[in-house]
């Protein structure tokens, strides 16, 4: 992060907050993302993937690519990118295990219909 | 009053709604982002105000004209935080959304029935896949311009930029002013090459002097902070175990293919990678629009699309960059507001911007466009498809074992671009390796990768909730 006092674009003093990744808390920035807390505490690997378990990240940043999903709050499959990280969110970076509890998590539609 | 609906709040989209108001519409303005302004002018929150931000833009002084009479006009509705996930044209455009936090629980979906539809969804950049993309580490430009821009994080302390065309150079200067060390700024394609696309008729490029500015100005960043600028030179392998530890790059040939023993080892901890732009054209097909054969949104001097009271601007109808996509959309929300008169803006200044950035994007294409010997850079372990880890060895033995003619028959056989993203990152890389491999070119089904009826993937309970009609017009119910 560049630091507020530093940046040429002279932000105002950012309000901080905190989340729990994975049991361990971290701060970050009100109006940050959940992906841009997780980078700034020098983290890159979001989750693991299904077939082969690699590490992936944060890949487009723009909530296109979907490979930054995290759980929040409960719910799996939140694109870390594109939602904002509020004061005290839970966050457990998916594995490749699936979900454990399909009343919490819901199924997704994805069609392709091409 | 004329209801105009706009899907897309960066330059074009911001554009066409002040036309359309100014041309005496009302307007709703849908955005999937919780602010205005698009990936161009991504920006910080209303939470952190700074007070030099015009640094890290172009046209910043633009933007907040646009943005702050949209903002104090009561006949404009701005919606943030909705995404579109299908339209629907029969008796009229139905537009349907889903709005609240991004893929959280209940949003509130809701259908909107406007007079007028003007679609400025964007472009995200397209990276072709190597060795090694996967990791952790590695971005596409777009991502680092977000984080740099959205919150002043930089991807990495020792960053490589590489791939093709000239929206490298805003990458590199975002990266620099976030506090990354970029190594350089990799071209893939030669100077001989970039000659014959930039330098004929150089005088029509006088005309585009808010680009040439533009562009000067990078050019400039990279001189002041000396970041080499290399031609003819690719990323084709990234390296870790698990997030990007080094880099091999490799001299290209006029095709993009690697010239054996150029090869450099740099050591990185981030690498962005961009190849030129994908427009966003799901919800153009989804309303029936024609396509050019590059697939982008055919429109005509009005910025109308071959669908009735649907209008195109910005990158979906070529990718040409921001003050392109400011002149279309000017011209798109006005036509769709009805405006008639002899002196709209299609007959005016913004027809001319519009026909001066249009020259620049063609030479963007000349001189940048993809060439096909990238897939010599391949291996058979390379992923190709992100979300359901297909690699390019699968995808050449599906292919060839199954001789099928059909690309979707080839993807329900592969797998490949059918995971989360919705063949999104690869769709387009997987129809062209398909189409070698298979050498029955073009594969005789007319599918393609770029048509998803539903726009983005939703909760099931979501789809099951009841409709909200407050924004339904004259009593029409579905």
């Amino acid at each position: 992060m560049v630091p507020s006092h530093e940046d040429p674009i002279r932000p105002d003093d950012p309000i901080t907050l905190s989340i729990t990744v994975d049991g361990e808390v971290i701060t970050g920035l009100q109006g940050q993302s959940i992906a841009g807390v997780i980078m700034a505490n020098d983290r890159l690997g979001f989750r693991q993937t299904a077939k082969r378990d690699r590490p992936r990240g944060v890949f487009c940043g723009i909530g296109v690519c979907f490979d930054c999903l995290v759980e929040v709050n409960g719910l799996r499959d939140v694109r870390a990118c594109q939602r904002k990280a509020g004061d005290g969110d839970m966050v457990v970076t998916q594995g490749n295990s699936g979900p454990q509890d399909p009343e919490l998590h819901g199924s997704e539609l994805h069609e392709d219909v091409s | 009053m004329r209801e105009v609906l706009v899907i897309g709040a960066g330059p074009a989209g911001l554009a066409a709604a002040r036309a359309a108001r100014d041309a005496g519409a009302s307007v709703v303005l849908l955005d999937s982002s919780d602010a205005l302004g698009g990936q161009f002018w991504r920006h910080l929150p209303s939470t952190r105000p700074s007070r030099n931000e015009k640094l890290l833009h172009h046209g910043w002084s633009r933007f907040h004209r646009l943005s702050d009479a949209l903002e104090s006009d009561a006949r404009v509705r701005i919606l943030p935080s909705a995404q579109v996930w299908a339209i629907e044209v029969l008796d009229g455009v139905a537009v349907h959304a889903i709005i609240g936090e991004p893929d959280g629980r209940q949003r509130e979906r809701r259908v909107f029935r406007p007079d007028a539809l003007v679609l400025a969804t964007g472009a995200h950049d397209r990276t072709l896949p190597f060795p090694g993309w996967d990791l952790p580490g590695v971005f596409t430009g777009g991502a680092a311009q977000a984080l740099a821009k959205g919150e002043r994080l930089a991807v990495g302390e020792r960053v490589l930029v590489a791939g093709a065309g000239p929206f490298l150079l805003p990458v590199a200067q975002s990266l620099t002013l976030a506090g990354s060390r970029v190594l350089a700024v990799l071209e893939a394609n030669h100077a001989a090459r970039l000659i014959r696309g930039w330098s004929p008729r150089p005088w029509q490029l006088l005309g585009a002097a808010g680009k040439g500015v533009e562009l000067a100005g990078y050019v400039a960043g990279q001189v002041r902070h000396r970041i080499p600028y290399r031609l003819g030179r690719a990323v084709i392998a990234a390296h870790g175990t698990d997030r990007v530890e080094s880099v091999t790059t490799a001299r290209l040939d006029a095709h993009w293919a690697p010239v054996a023993g150029t090869e450099e080892t740099v050591e990185v901890d981030a690498i962005c990678v961009s190849h030129g732009f994908t427009p966003r054209i799901e919800l153009a097909i989804a309303a029936g629009c024609a396509l050019t054969r590059e697939r982008f949104v055919v429109v005509d001097e009005h910025q109308r699309t071959s669908i009735d009271g649907v209008y195109a601007a910005g990158e979906i109808t070529g990718i040409g960059g921001a003050d392109l996509a400011l002149a279309e959309g000017e011209i798109a929300g006005f036509s769709a507001a009805g405006g008639t008169s002899r002196s709209g803006p299609a007959r005016s200044g913004p027809a001319r911007r519009r026909r001066i950035f249009t020259g620049v994007a063609n030479r963007i294409e000349v001189a940048h466009g993809i060439q096909p010997g990238w897939t010599e850079w391949l291996d058979d372990a390379t992923v190709i498809c992100r979300c359901e880890e297909v690699d390019c060895g699968s995808l050449r033995t599906v292919a060839r074992s199954t001789q099928s003619e059909s690309f979707r028959a080839l993807k329900l056989s592969s797998r490949a671009g059918l995971g989360i993203c919705q063949g999104r990152m690869c769709g387009r890389t997987v129809e062209h390796l398909l189409c070698t491999f298979s050498e029955n070119v073009p594969l005789k089904d007319d599918a393609h990768s770029d048509r998803r009826p539903i726009a983005l993937p939703l909760r099931l309970s979501e789809l099951a909730e009841p409709t909200s009609h407050k924004d339904q017009r004259k009593g029409n119910h579905d």
